[in-house]
């Protein structure tokens, strides 16, 4: 009955507004089409990732927007995990003026707004930093690290792998990233042997001198057959030519949510180490294992199981922080899709929920990896 | 005593020691010093290393804060009065306060009425925040948001009274029909308060200038005074909300329970600035022709929806936490759903949620700086836009973002400690 009138109730609004919406869209003689996602865009996006240029349609701009969402989510989560783990390890720390140090650490982060942040980092790095022709001369300025990086106020350059040996760029880094793979189950399958030693004969054997070779041999044969060199920055004229340049906004974006997000996770992480029981590390040692051994397969796991979940949930909020990259002007999908399209085309409703279908298809992808752990690790319930 | 060893030992001795301070390695700040910051080799290190940076820090900060000039009237004044000497240029903060507070285009002879509200929020959120205060001031409380919205955007104040009173009517009328059922009680509020609210809007369109205070139209507003509105009223809106959304995704009709999962997960799984989005270019097209209400509406009701399923989540992980017994018992005390969700289960299930709800509101009160992205001017907005785009403080960035942090940290800081000083005095009563 209840339900009958809830969705009675439902439907009634959702034909109220559709009708408002066709109406709408008949008055404005927009229509509801995605036509114009295959038509040129005519604008050009600063990083591109994949070939682009402005001739290209507007779904390849959304297409290299999502990828530039997705390299900044992924560098700011890597560098926010590290982070986090520090800040969370040296937040328990035994030398009480640097846990009291990262205890504003998390304080100053976790309570300003990212987007101030953002904006902050940006202009730092706008203002502070020096500019290309601060290198020049016999006696610059500003000197680049170990000859091979540029901070500079544009931009900070760095020496970019070539390979070779190869027509296309991305296939080669597939190759090196398939020879990465294979060592990685190579590992997993000396592990395995390990443990089953182990259980026969008591002795685990010595297996790091293997794994590093498993890792270390077969990169090394792969990058030296594909022809790997490397491109270097150099100063020319103006400006920096050469190597691979990290915009401002990427790194304004990339560092701002390092930081905020390594706030949270390094609460995370406290919390993690503090759930697990000191008698858990004693009764291991009392067992008979190394510190080592205790840390990796006693207390680890067990904290773990507390630090992952919140930990995946700290990579969503990434991807999705990681839209403000509007305030800096860095291109991501936000700004490609939902900015510069939604504005040249004015097909508001057609990008507003691609753009959120995007970002749910994201959201959805990490939330079922976090249910598939989360079930991985739940302790067996009767 | 003195003479039982004395065959064997030379002397023995037979009164106490007096007692003696410890070695000074041992006590007092020495000990602290020890045990705290150099107790080991790699402590050490990592103390002196902090110790650096924090000398690093301040070194270059408080010359900053403390050698700042306070007035100038434009950022080469402060050049000028600074004269190469390390200071910050606050003035700009003088000069700009009120823009900083208030926005740019609220009548500046009525800034009276948002402090106002501002100190009568403290007041009508403090009952609600310290149960040991008299509960006679939660009146003061539910007078509030009538009052908030005539102090701030003015009018006549008969258009807040006569909501009051539909809200009151409404709950009247609920007592006396909730012995028929929570349903039939709930309808006749609704239809008690509608009745009420139709007359009313007759009576006031006549009333036009009891009470009066200058109108300010909503797009009129800004500064931190728009982050606190859209902060208060979203959070306090999306509690109820989030109440029933949380329910209605624990519930057993099968049709309910899609449609909030649906909601929920959805809202959870996109970025605020899509929903700011919608509610800038899209929410026009769902509403009937010729209709185009304020922006600063359309924002609300975006960000309440967005803030309503994260509260949402959090009364679902306070319900699941309940114990099962808690359901049965009601259950066999012969109360219905209603009942039973109201005097036993959400009580009980919202307390255990204050810490996660809090955290919500943290959250969404940072959030409201997104707002500058489509162009609204809350402090974000202003400091990007007019400030930083004007010839005379073009390029005091350091002074104008760090009174903004400032101004979001106390915010936010003191309703976390308020959060973690609930935590712990909840805490007691449940061992």
């Amino acid at each position: 009955m209840i339900q009958a009138l809830a969705l009675a109730g439902l439907t009634l609004v959702l034909g109220w507004l559709l009708s408002n919406l066709t109406e709408n869209l008949a008055r404005s003689g927009l229509g509801f089409s995605f036509d114009f996602l295959g038509r040129p865009t005519g604008y050009d996006i600063n990083q591109r990732p994949i070939p682009y240029d402005a001739a290209d349609t507007h779904l390849r701009a959304a297409l290299v927007g999502a990828v530039n969402t997705m390299i900044v989510a992924v560098l700011a989560c890597a560098t926010a995990t590290m982070l986090g783990v520090v800040g969370g390890v040296l937040r328990l720390s035994g030398s009480w003026i640097v846990a009291r140090l990262m205890a504003v650490y998390v304080e100053a982060f976790r309570n300003v707004p990212l987007l101030i942040w953002i904006i902050v980092v940006f202009t730092v790095i706008a203002n502070v930093l020096p500019a290309p022709s601060a290198f020049r001369g016999d006696d610059p300025a500003a000197d680049m690290l170990l000859g091979l990086i540029a901070v500079t106020n544009r931009g900070v350059y760095v020496p970019l792998p070539v390979l070779a040996a190869v027509e296309s760029q991305g296939w080669g880094w597939m190759v090196v990233l398939g020879v990465l793979a294979g060592s990685a189950l190579l590992t997993r399958a000396l592990g395995l042997w390990a443990a089953r030693r182990q259980a026969v004969s008591g002795l685990r054997p010595r297996t790091w001198p293997a794994i590093l070779a498993i890792w270390a041999l077969p990169l090394a044969a792969a990058l030296w057959a594909l022809g790997l060199s490397w491109d270097l920055p150099a100063l020319r004229g103006f400006n920096f030519v050469g190597g691979l340049q990290l915009r401002n906004s990427l790194i304004a974006l990339w560092l701002a949510l390092s930081l905020y997000t390594g706030a949270f996770i390094a609460e995370n992480v406290r919390a993690g180490i503090l759930a697990v029981d000191r008698g858990q590390a004693e009764a291991a040692t009392a067992l008979g294992l190394t510190p080592r051994r205790t840390m990796r397969v006693v207390i680890l796991p067990q904290a773990l199981r507390v630090i992952v979940p919140p930990l995946i949930s700290a990579y969503l909020n990434v991807v999705k922080n990681s839209s403000l990259a509007v305030a800096v002007g860095y291109l991501d999908i936000t700004g490609t899709l939902g900015g510069i399209t939604l504005n040249q085309t004015g097909r508001a409703l057609e990008c507003v929920l691609l753009l959120m279908a995007f970002y749910l298809t994201v959201s959805l992808a990490i939330s079922a990896v976090m249910n598939l752990y989360g079930r991985s690790v739940a302790l067996p319930e009767r | 005593m003195s003479d039982t060893h004395a065959q064997s030992v030379a002397y023995v001795r037979d009164t106490f020691i007096a007692e003696q301070a410890p070695p000074t390695r041992e006590a007092g700040a020495v000990k602290w010093l020890r045990e705290n910051l150099f107790s080991s080799i790699p402590y050490t290190i990592l103390t002196l290393l902090a110790l650096f940076v924090i000398w690093q820090l301040l070194s270059g900060f408080l010359p900053w804060l403390f050698g700042g000039v306070w007035t100038a009237d434009s950022i080469r004044g402060c050049r000028e009065v600074l004269d190469g000497a390390r200071g910050g240029c606050f003035a700009v903060l003088t000069e700009r306060w009120n823009q900083l507070l208030f926005g740019f285009s609220y009548p500046s002879s009525q800034y009276w009425r948002p402090t106002l509200a501002l100190v009568l929020l403290f007041v009508a959120v403090a009952p609600v925040l310290f149960p040991d205060l008299p509960r006679k001031l939660l009146i003061v409380t539910l007078l509030y948001p009538f009052t908030a919205y005539w102090l701030i955007w003015g009018g006549t104040i008969l258009v807040p009274l006569v909501a009051l009173l539909g809200v009151v009517v409404g709950y009247v009328a609920f007592t006396y029909a909730e012995r028929r059922g929570f349903a039939i009680g709930l309808l006749a509020a609704v239809a008690a308060a509608a009745v009420v609210w139709w007359m009313g809007g007759l009576a006031a369109e006549n009333g036009q200038f009891l009470l009066r205070l200058t109108p300010v139209q909503s797009r009129d507003m800004g500064g931190f005074m728009l982050n606190m509105i859209l902060g208060t009223v979203c959070v306090s809106l999306s509690l109820p909300f989030g109440i029933l959304l949380a329910l209605g995704r624990q519930s057993k009709l099968p049709i309910i329970k899609i449609l909030c999962v649906a909601f929920i997960e959805f809202v959870r799984g996109v970025p605020l600035i899509t929903l700011l989005f919608v509610a800038n270019v899209v929410l026009a097209y769902f509403l009937p022709p010729g209709t185009n209400f304020d922006l600063i509406l359309r924002v609300i009701i975006m960000i309440t929806m967005f803030a309503s399923a994260y509260i949402a989540e959090v009364i679902r992980g306070g319900l699941a936490a309940l114990p099962r017994g808690q359901y049965e018992a009601a259950d066999s005390l012969g109360l219905d759903y209603a009942q039973a969700m109201r005097l036993i289960i959400l009580p009980q299930a919202l307390k255990i949620s204050i810490p996660g709800i809090v955290n919500v509101a943290v959250g969404l009160f940072k959030d409201t700086t997104l707002v500058s992205i489509i162009s609204m001017f809350d402090v974000v907005g202003m400091i990007r836009g007019p400030i930083l785009a004007s010839t005379d403080w073009n390029g005091v960035y350091w002074e104008l973002y760090g009174f903004a942090a400032l101004l979001f940290f106390v915010t936010c800081y003191g309703i976390s400690q308020y959060s973690q000083w609930l935590e712990r005095k909840l805490a007691t009563d449940n061992r």
